[in-house]
């Protein structure tokens, strides 16, 4: 079944066209990469698809329902979870917190509840912990979870944002360059968390990447962007030989 | 911060203690130990606690700048004037009904204004808050900028106390909860919070609104136990004033709140006798404080244990 059908999508910004004309399809429980130079509209795509620009014209449908001009909370609630480039954490709220934020769309008592402080608060409050603890476990950051966010390091702070984005329970993941800035160590141990938390939570991840090892490493498929449209889309060896991407990558051949 | 269970050891322990210092005052003002001087300090006091820690939820946690709590209040002040003197329902009524009024206009106002942010958003709170004054100067049935006088003075020191109880109960629950987090996340990163499944709208409309109805409180017990209410009491300067203390305690720590609307009611008592100099006093010890501690006094930081805040006993 297809997950996630972008249809004839159009975004422009003044007169800068960053999204022209993009067609996309992604099954259930695929890994796919959406690569392409710097500037070509990629976190663009993405803050579409996650409801924080509105698009111009085109469809998105996820799960058979349209979310443009859904709001993003509203999306979120649909399934979709993502982290972001430059980081986003709740800088000055403990680890914990972070990702409790995220369980908070599954909140088990009543605002009243919480201020009178019933019964089923405090049930409620130990299953959202348990649940955060749950996900903050599978990225080994379970011991840091009274850290502030801020003071966690670099490596860390993006296994947060992504253990923070699993909380919500997402049937897509979005992953905005989640490799950028670690060394070949980090990235690799990434690849291997990225394969892990599919096959574990079922889920299908959609990622930006400019570490072209991580991309061909676990994406089954890629879609080539490039001046707000596909240029390029198939298997990563297709992508690896195909001219048109590395035109775009590299500049066109001089005879 | 982790809320597990009720330890109810400790909930005696400290319900004990407010039962003491409640039955401790309440005996100095009987026995007259108390005199009217403190006793009108000590209720400024409570009026400020209520005041800075209900905008401390809207600034502090919340993160939005809002100059207009003085409306709040004055819409909170009139309606409880209003049912008790005109319609002459008792003082519980008045305060219920005053906690509705503002906080419906804490919904009205906030819905259209809190999609702004930051400066736009201050600007259009210190507006609307004008406009609440400016609209109370024009209604003739309250006597305009005259105001109403002679209002019976039914703000006992059990009632100041209960409604000091209850804001910080309410404000401090609300925030160790899992929607306190939701508001919190509003403060932290507005975006990253609405693309986790926050209804951040929902949840600054909410804060404002809560925020509104004890300033609302607030304005009901002030107007019954100084005698006359009139617009120009509630005017900017008024919220600038809650303001200074919010920022002072510490933008998102109600500790701090409840410390500085202590420590700003103490300042204005003793600065009294010199009236020419008192207001570059009060200015310099403030301007002093906020340069060794710009976070306020206690950052965003509560108190540890023993503090009002943890009067449910919450086990942490």
């Amino acid at each position: 079944m297809t997950l996630l059908n972008i249809s004839k999508l159009y975004k422009s910004f003044g007169g800068l066209s960053a999204v022209l004309d993009f067609n996309f399809q992604m099954e259930e429980r695929e890994l796919v990469g959406l690569i392409g130079p710097n500037g070509a509209g990629k976190t663009t795509v993405f803050n579409l698809i996650t409801g924080i620009y509105k698009p111009d014209r085109g469809e998105i449908v996820f799960r058979e329902s349209d979310l443009v001009g859904m709001s993003p909370y509203n999306i979120c609630a649909r399934g979709i979870a993502r982290t972001f480039q430059n980081i986003r954490l709740f800088n000055d709220l403990s680890v914990l917190d972070n990702v409790k934020i995220a369980c908070h769309k599954q909140v088990p008592y009543s605002l009243l509840g919480a201020i009178m402080r019933s019964p089923a608060f405090f049930e409620g409050e130990e299953q959202i912990e348990q649940e955060a603890l749950k996900y903050l476990k599978v990225f080994n950051l379970a011991d840091k979870r009274d850290e502030l966010a801020k003071n966690l390091p670099y490596g860390e702070q993006r296994r947060l944002e992504i253990s923070r984005a699993l909380a919500t329970q997402p049937t897509l993941l979005i992953l905005d360059e989640p490799a950028a800035g670690m060394n070949p160590q980090e990235t690799n141990e990434l690849m291997q968390l990225i394969e892990m938390i599919r096959s574990e939570f079922g889920l299908a991840v959609l990622l930006i990447e400019h570490d072209m090892s991580l991309v061909m490493g676990v994406c089954e498929r890629i879609y080539v962007l490039d001046y707000g449209q596909i240029i390029a889309e198939g298997l990563p060896h297709e992508i690896r030989n195909n001219k048109k991407v590395i035109e775009a990558y590299l500049g066109e051949e001089l005879n | 911060m982790q809320t597990k269970k009720i330890s109810w050891p400790r909930f005696l322990v400290e319900t004990a203690v407010l039962v003491a210092l409640f039955t401790l005052v309440q005996y100095g003002i009987t026995t007259r130990m108390l005199d009217q001087y403190v006793q009108i300090n000590l209720t400024s006091m409570c009026i400020n606690i209520i005041l800075a820690v209900s905008l401390n939820l809207i600034n502090g946690f919340t993160g939005q700048l809002s100059l207009g709590h003085a409306g709040f209040m004055a819409v909170g002040a009139y309606t409880a004037v209003i049912l008790t003197t005109k319609l002459d329902y008792p003082f519980l009524a008045g305060l219920v009904g005053s906690a509705m009024a503002a906080g419906l206009a804490g919904f009205v106002i906030g819905v259209p204004t809190l999609r702004l942010k930051g400066d736009y958003l201050a600007i259009a709170t210190l507006a609307l808050g004008e406009i609440i004054r400016v609209t109370l100067q024009n209604i003739d049935y309250i006597n305009g900028p005259a105001g109403i006088s002679g209002i019976p003075k039914l703000t006992t020191w059990a009632w100041l106390f209960g409604a000091v109880v209850l804001t910080i109960i309410v404000v401090v629950n609300l925030v160790n909860s899992s929607y306190g987090r939701a508001i919190i996340s509003v403060r932290e990163d507005e975006i990253a919070a609405e693309l986790m499944g926050i209804n951040t709208t929902k949840y600054k409309v909410l804060a404002f609104v809560i925020g509104a109805s004890f300033a609302g409180i607030a304005g009901a017990l002030y107007g019954h136990y100084f005698y006359i209410i009139k617009p120009e009491t509630f005017n900017f300067m008024k919220s600038f004033d809650i303001l200074v203390m919010v920022v002072l305690g510490g933008l998102g720590s109600t500790t701090g709140a409840v410390i500085a609307a202590i420590f700003v009611t103490i300042l204005t008592a003793v600065l009294q006798p010199f009236p020419e100099i008192r207001m570059i006093l009060y200015a310099l010890i403030l301007i002093i404080v906020m340069i060794y501690r710009p976070q306020g006094l206690m950052g965003n930081k509560e108190l540890g244990r023993q503090t009002l805040g943890r009067i449910w006993g919450i086990r942490r």
